[in-house]
């Protein structure tokens, strides 16, 4: 699925180098994780397509925060989390300044139609970057490039 | 024209219609490329989850317009809900309804909110006809022996 510019014939990576973007992950996309929170069913499966149409086939889906936050307690680790705002039992906000707490490193990219304070204050809570929804997958290209390392900490808005 | 690029005709003057009188934008072309060998329905999924996401909100939000003392921090978080769902299968009216709603309810206009409310129920139920037609017609080329563009 790695590319390095043009338009692919593989029709996985169809999407991601459809644009501008040139696609060189230091891990293949078909080995990343990601995770999807998100309390609305469709917005789950919309999103959930789109990556497994970009190539990466391990997909997981959190219904609220803090099932995201329970996965990892239990012990799950992912290259890329998006994460809604504004879900019951534990926000999106309340899940990321957690999920940071926990001291974990993954990129966070917060998905959310909403804007303003409410944004400013999402990204404060340690997200890497925030995309409008519904996002196309050009917005989060950069994420599935290149995933976090001791030499490529996470750029979240509040270390 | 043989049957099948008559149908095929036929649809694509229907898709073009429904973009051209703003019921539908480019998100939902994106959800219809979403789709493939191994999901083939699934723009037909993602549309049945949307309405029955609508129904919920809907029905939410007119609960919490009738009560004598209007919560409209509640119905505003129905209509921001329904405004992202919206854009997210592409329903371009239905989402540009959602920013007048949200006035009304920021202005804590009553009589607005239930007007925007009738006109969004109104929308949806005017898109689930014309989706239900569009699928219909995708079906009828599929049992002709015809694929869907993608």
């Amino acid at each position: 699925m790695a590319q390095q510019g043009g338009s692919s014939s593989s029709g996985g990576s169809r999407i991601l180098s459809g644009g501008s973007i040139n696609v060189s992950p230091m891990k293949p996309l078909a080995s990343l994780k990601v995770l999807v929170v998100d309390d609305e069913p469709m917005i789950r499966t919309i999103h959930k397509a789109q990556l497994v149409r970009a190539g990466i086939n391990d997909v997981e889906v959190a219904a609220n925060g803090k099932d995201a936050v329970d996965l990892h307690v239990n012990g799950a680790t992912f290259d890329l989390i998006l994460m809604d705002l504004h879900m019951p039992i534990m926000d999106g906000c309340q899940a990321t300044k957690k999920l940071r707490a926990m001291g974990v490193k993954s990129s966070i990219v917060g998905v959310t139609s909403s804007g303003g304070a409410e944004k400013t204050a999402f990204l404060a809570s340690g997200l890497d970057d925030c995309v409008s929804k519904p996002f196309v997958l050009q917005q989060i290209a950069h994420y599935l490039k290149v995933p976090r390392s001791p030499t490529n900490p996470p750029k979240y808005h509040n270390p | 024209m043989d049957v099948l690029s008559q149908l095929r005709h036929q649809l694509a003057d229907y898709t073009n219609s429904l973009h051209r009188d703003g019921f539908l934008d480019d998100q939902f072309s994106q959800l219809q490329q979403l789709q493939d060998e191994s999901s083939p329905d699934f723009a037909m999924e993602v549309v049945s989850l949307f309405f029955e996401d609508c129904q919920k909100l809907v029905t939410n939000m007119a609960r919490a317009l009738e009560l004598q003392a209007v919560d409209f921090k509640q119905v505003d978080s129905s209509v921001h809900q329904l405004k992202g769902s919206s854009s997210s299968v592409g329903a371009a009216r239905i989402k540009n309804l959602c920013v007048a709603f949200k006035t009304c309810c920021d202005s804590q206009n009553r009589d607005g909110c239930m007007r925007c409310l009738q006109e969004v129920n109104r929308e949806c139920v005017l898109l689930k006809n014309k989706l239900q037609t569009l699928f219909r017609l995708e079906q009828q080329i599929i049992s002709a022996g015809g694929s869907i563009p993608m």
